[in-house]
């Protein structure tokens, strides 16, 4: 394997240090919002409005961001193990367990690691769980719950009333934060929060597009983390537009140095579905260990597809920000939408194979990842390789039988190329 | 007749129809509430698409669907991937869960030759746009229907629809009244395939089968036994085997009221007859829908929902019945435990499968629960 050259910087960079730095200052701005008593809200990643709480300077909290960094921290167990006591079913998302045994555990409210809400807004994309997770957080910490109800994406394109009944529902949620904060709407201040959205978006579809690149200039699945918390968290701020900024020029100069996130890029894949986060690193060792690198990568769509040119816009940002709710996110989408959006990932980013990783947590994902397989493996010929384990549960991750089939897979890659045999 | 229908199975059924109306279509409607007056209206048959229970070994779906997926959505696309959907042509699906939006795609990939409908209700019950939305979706299905037959609907089909259909429901209604108030004349198996039935019927048909019905059991003079009376709840989409209801039944317990098969008796009142039926239906699932796990609505929290039925039940308890791997009626079960704990209600969680086979464990736990409370 060919080494990179020893002048160049690490791959990871400024872009890890000032994620991780941006990431830390919200928190910090959560927690110090908590302490004035100042307006908090909880949201969802998903096809978020964000823009609009921005707008009123609305401390926003993503529970899903706290139960991943629980399971990332291998912290996320015993508080699975206390949710399920409460009554939670061993088959029930993961991440809604982690958050209410956390929340239980003294987690969220006065005094504790996270403020509490004085405002949940359920943005409901698809993920109907979304609905049940807050209808308990809402029950446990007495908040009010603010639906905005977005239809599913269940023709091409979505229809005017659909477009007019998120708008209508969005309209509703400014007279509601107006009421909580005190404070009157202000459109020009939500035009400015588009545009830094549009900005951070071009940033993010650029350093996406950086990975047609040979070698692809990091790992889209998983190095983009540390991209979706910026874009999905923090749009619509300076600092991430900033961000993608700096993204952007180091990937590029990352490009013309040739250099990636492996020694060598022996394979390039696409990858279907969330990642383990309680085994981040040993997952990530089992692709690496074979030069395995992804060009592209669904789960880093969940908050948006920035990918085809959509961009928040701030002569419409209503409009805009229900476009993006309804159409321009992963999981307002059909499963066979998303099949064809990994067609052209793995046409357009020139990928060698499909690795599905099903987890049990999130239904939305992965139930008919075995049609996805079928179709791909029967109907396309894509080496597709499908592994199962959980994106929160510990229990559910066997790194030996993982590592078997990963290695498995990728020999028989291997043996395919040595034979010259075609896909 | 209704457990001959039912072992004979949905697309028997379908078959059957067709021959008696040649060139009509039907449509297989997926759980939980489908607004069967708008297909009936628009000419297509709505029957239910609720899964092959026992009658279907799983063969192909294990390999689309994983195993922590539930038996309804595997059984269901088992019989279209064996084959065993003729005389069905379509299938609508609804905005329930994931599994069952990601099954329409999967509908859609594997019979494309066949209609498949995914209708989004609304989960804003209190936005001043659900109405117009609302409205908007049901015009988008029937216009969807309109291109499919090749047909317009004509003038007042669909209040005809409506009025059929409201007949229905109001029966079923008077028979679930009459249950609470002599279970012992009407057994929970007995009343549940009654309905069941009437997923795989004609509805002229089943409203006349209901006819004979209700005086009929009124009519009955068992005697009463000295048995708990409970609630089954969480039951709503995949539907338990007809054994496990008599297991419950025989294990010392009345069933007098549950959510089985809800979607077909969905509404707690009659939709309106009056003014535009697309509003009346539209506005009746925001305001007129029982309570559901697939539906949220702040004015009526399910769990306190759930207590009320008790109280208007006089139920004892409540057996809480969710389907293996069923997320909404899981993760409803928190709530619930502690507003029945709150309100000092038992409650026994009984999870079944659609092609369980065995009911001693069962057996044993709810004759358990029944002594309980019975010797308390």
């Amino acid at each position: 394997m060919a080494n990179a050259p020893s002048a160049a910087p690490p791959y990871q960079g400024k872009i890890h240090e000032e994620s991780r730095r941006l990431m830390t200052a919200w928190y910090e701005s959560l927690v110090r919002a908590g302490e004035r008593n100042e307006p908090t809200a909880s949201t969802m990643i998903s096809g978020n409005c964000v823009e609009i709480l921005r707008s009123f300077d609305i401390a926003t909290a993503f529970p899903e961001v706290n139960a991943l960094q629980l399971a990332i921290r291998k912290q996320s167990l015993p508080y699975i193990l206390k949710s399920e006591e409460m009554g939670y079913s061993s088959d029930n998302c993961a991440y809604v367990k982690a958050d209410a045994g956390f929340t239980f555990s003294g987690g969220v409210g006065p005094g504790a690691p996270l403020p509490a809400p004085r405002l949940i807004v359920c943005n409901f994309v698809g993920c109907n769980v979304y609905i049940k997770w807050f209808e308990h957080t809402a029950n446990f910490l007495n908040v009010p719950l603010v639906m905005i109800d977005v239809p599913f994406l269940r023709e091409r394109e979505p229809s005017a009333d659909d477009v007019r009944y998120v708008v209508a529902q969005l309209k509703e949620l400014i007279g509601v934060c107006e009421s909580v904060t005190g404070r009157k709407f202000d459109i020009d201040r939500l035009r400015e929060i588009c545009a830094h959205s549009a900005r951070a978006e071009a940033g993010w579809a650029r350093s996406k597009d950086l990975c047609k690149s040979r070698p692809a200039p990091f790992d889209a699945y998983f190095d983009s983390i540390n991209m979706m918390g910026p874009i999905n968290v923090l749009r619509g701020s300076p600092e991430a537009a900033g961000f993608f900024d700096l993204a952007v020029a180091e990937l590029e100069a990352a490009v013309a140095r040739k250099q990636g996130p492996l020694p060598e890029e022996r394979f390039r894949i696409v990858v279907e579905g969330p990642p383990p986060y309680p085994a981040y690193r040993q997952f990530r060792d089992l692709f690496a260990a074979w030069g395995a690198v992804a060009v592209q990568s669904t789960y880093s769509t969940v908050g948006g597809i920035w990918e085809w040119g959509f961009r928040h816009d701030p002569s419409r940002p209503l409009e805009s920000i229900a476009e993006h709710m309804i159409i321009h996110n992963l999981c307002n989408r059909s499963l066979l939408e998303r099949i064809a959006q990994i067609r052209r990932f793995l046409r357009e980013w020139d990928a060698d194979a499909l690795v599905i990783h099903s987890v049990k947590s999130c239904r939305l994902f992965s139930a008919g990842q075995g049609d996805m397989r079928t179709h791909f493996v029967g109907d396309l010929g894509v080496p597709t390789l499908l592994v199962e384990s959980d994106l929160e549960d510990p229990r559910y991750y066997a790194q030996a039988q993982m590592k078997n089939r990963i290695d498995a897979f990728f020999e028989s890659l291997e043996h395919q190329r040595l034979t010259g045999a075609k896909r | 007749m209704c457990r001959e229908a039912l072992s004979a199975g949905l697309s028997a059924a379908a078959q059957a129809w067709k021959e008696r109306h040649p060139g009509a279509r039907t449509l297989g409607c997926f759980p939980v509430y489908s607004p069967h007056e708008l297909f009936h209206a628009a000419g297509v048959m709505p029957f239910g698409l609720l899964g092959a229970g026992a009658s279907v070994e799983i063969t192909h779906a294990d390999s689309r669907f994983q195993s922590f997926v539930c038996s309804i959505a595997k059984s269901s696309l088992e019989l279209g991937l064996q084959d065993r959907l003729g005389g069905v042509d379509g299938a609508v699906f609804h905005s329930i869960c994931d599994v069952a939006r990601n099954l329409a795609s999967v509908f859609r990939r594997n019979f494309p030759d066949r209609f498949v409908e995914f209708i989004h209700f609304p989960q804003n019950m209190i936005s001043a746009a659900s109405l117009e939305y609302a409205v908007s979706e049901y015009r988008r299905v029937l216009a969807n229907l309109g291109r499919w037959t090749g047909r317009e609907i004509p003038d007042g089909a669909l209040l005809e629809s409506i009025r059929l259909y409201n007949r229905i429901r109001g029966r079923i209604r008077d028979l679930y009244a009459l249950r609470r108030r002599h279970p012992e004349r009407l057994t929970a198996a007995e009343l549940y395939l009654l309905v069941r039935g009437g997923t795989l019927m004609d509805p002229a048909e089943f409203l006349s089968l209901l006819d004979e019905a209700l005086p009929e059991a009124e009519a009955r003079t068992s005697k009463a036994r000295d048995a708990v009376r409970v609630v089954i709840e969480g039951a709503f989409c995949e539907q338990p085997p007809v054994d496990l209801l008599e297991v419950i039944e025989r294990a010392g317990c009345y069933v007098v009221d549950d959510d089985l098969l809800i979607g077909w008796r969905w509404f707690d009142g009659d939709v309106p007859e009056t003014g535009d039926p697309v509003e009346a239906l539209a506005s009746s699932y925001l305001h007129r829908s029982v309570y559901s796990s697939v539906r949220h609505d702040p004015r009526r929290p399910r769990s306190a929902e759930l207590v009320r039925r008790v109280r208007e039940a006089g139920a004892d308890a409540v057996l809480f019945c969710p389907a293996k791997f069923c997320e909404p009626a899981l993760l409803d079960y928190v709530l619930h435990r502690q507003a029945l704990d709150r309100e000092s209600i038992p409650h026994l969680t009984v999870e079944f499968e659609e092609k369980m086979w065995t009911f001693d464990r069962v057996r044993n736990e709810v004759e358990t629960f029944v002594e309980s409370i019975l010797f308390e």
